[in-house]
């Protein structure tokens, strides 16, 4: 068996050890980890993928935790992808989502993986993707991915979840900001933390009214959740409506129709990982880019026909992560 | 091949509530380019095992305040190596009296830095004591 069918029957098996360092394997970008996430691919799809995202202190985390806990009185297995930011500068990271789930840390139900950025401006991480299927793999029900604090354009999410839960909180500006382009529209359930503050009332009824303007659904309407995620207060029938959501897009087929979406801009977005690679990789080895530069320089030569000739160069796509 | 970074987990078995120290190492692993994954106050040796475990961290960075570091540091390595995990380098820190060192190193804990410690010297210890 090579290495990548070892780790396959490891995650499968249930080995939490070896899940861990697969999410590694892939992301460091491993030389076998394309390898290993093509062996990997045939045992995933079970689980339901649950995106939560929202601004920074609106609650993911405390949310994440006790929905997890709900899930895990269900019997239900459940892992979660934690995604924070890496600085610019140091390519460092202080990952603290663990912090709010304390409590789930020794439950074998259980499995959390924090994650880095690395650079990434989405939202996730590069590797998240590979990690929730690793995650799938293991045996997980439901896989949560909470995305990093984000501001009004982070979308990425909504390429890799089956649903998205946004978590907003009172007190973050007037009505016009709801009407916005940007994370309001990736919303398949609203939840509004902190409803305990002044002006949950307020910003439940602007969302609601956003979503009478918007009028048309691809799915279900999106309901508007309020919770105190700190007190457990609303979580129950948060989770009562996700679990609803989740069912009724499986059953009127929308859940199978929005993977193969999510499918198609994954291929996508691995081609053009690979021909950047290939590309990279061919300017450094040859000195193309130099060598053409400088005929540029010259008046010789004009930057879209120099592209074309090093592209004319490409023999075979190196594939990378 | 991507760069490969120094995943690092901070944590804080025991009961005491302080945790400027962890936090302060914390950041400089951080400005130093490393992952830092902290659980937050009040972790049994259990918490951290797993979670050593499930991040799959390189280092192990245990910080203690309140004098039970001769009971719980040896728990946590003992954990460690109940779940097979052997190439993690554990070390810790605290209000720590030199006469346990000896003991704490003979249960797995490489290193121990007490209070006034270069943040520096934490830092180019772990890079240079990697396990893997």
């Amino acid at each position: 068996m090579s290495k990548a069918d070892d780790y396959v029957a490891g995650i499968i098996a249930g080995k939490a050890r070896i899940a861990a360092k697969a999410i590694s394997l892939v992301e460091n970008g491993d030389s076998s980890a394309i390898e290993f996430l093509k062996a990997l691919y045939p045992h995933t799809g079970k689980a339901r993928i649950v995106g939560i995202t929202g601004p920074p202190g609106a609650g993911k985390s405390t949310l994440t935790d006790k929905l997890a806990k709900l899930l895990r009185k269900k019997g239900k297995r459940v892992g979660i992808v934690a995604v924070d930011p890496t600085s610019p500068f140091t390519g460092g990271a202080i990952l603290g989502d663990r912090i709010r789930m304390q409590e789930l840390a020794t439950d074998p139900g259980v499995f959390i993986r924090s994650m880095g950025t690395r650079g990434q401006l989405g939202g996730l991480a590069r590797s998240t993707h590979s990690a929730v299927r690793v995650l799938d793999a293991y045996g997980s029900d439901f896989v949560f991915i909470e995305t990093v604090g984000v501001g009004q354009s982070e979308v990425d999410i909504v390429q890799l979840a089956d649903i998205v839960l946004l978590v907003t909180i009172p007190g973050m500006g007037d009505d016009i900001q709801v009407i916005k382009a940007g994370i309001l529209e990736i919303g398949d359930i609203f939840c509004i933390n902190k409803a305990d503050m002044d002006g949950a009332n307020r910003l439940a009824a602007e969302l609601e009214m956003m979503l009478d303007l918007k009028g048309h659904f691809e799915g279900l309407r999106p309901p508007v959740v309020k919770t105190v995620a700190s007190e457990d207060k609303g979580t129950a029938e948060l989770l009562e409506s996700l679990l609803f959501h989740l069912a009724e897009d499986e059953n009127s087929g929308r859940l199978a129709e929005r993977r193969e979406k999510n499918l198609k801009t994954e291929m996508l977005r691995i081609m053009a990982k690979a021909l950047e690679n290939t590309v990279s990789r061919l300017t450094e080895q040859t000195g193309a880019l130099e060598n053409y530069s400088r005929q540029i320089m010259q008046g010789a030569l004009d930057p879209f026909s120099a592209s074309e000739k090093m592209l004319a160069q490409i023999n075979n796509i190196q594939f990378r992560l | 091949m991507l760069e490969r970074k120094i995943r690092v987990l901070v944590a804080k078995p025991g009961l005491d509530g302080h945790d400027r120290g962890a936090k302060v190492i914390g950041r400089a692993l951080r400005d130093a380019g490393m992952e830092v994954v902290y659980t937050g106050l009040r972790q049994t040796p259990e918490q951290i095992a797993a979670t050593t475990l499930q991040e799959d961290v390189d280092v192990l960075c245990l910080s203690i305040l309140s004098g039970a570091h001769n009971t719980l540091f040896p728990r946590v390595t003992a954990l460690l190596k109940e779940n097979d995990v052997d190439d993690v380098l554990v070390i810790g820190g605290g209000v720590i009296p030199d006469e346990d060192i000896p003991f704490l190193k003979d249960h797995g804990i490489e290193a121990v830095f007490t209070p006034g410690t270069n943040t520096e010297d934490v830092v180019s210890f772990i890079k240079t004591n990697l396990k893997r």
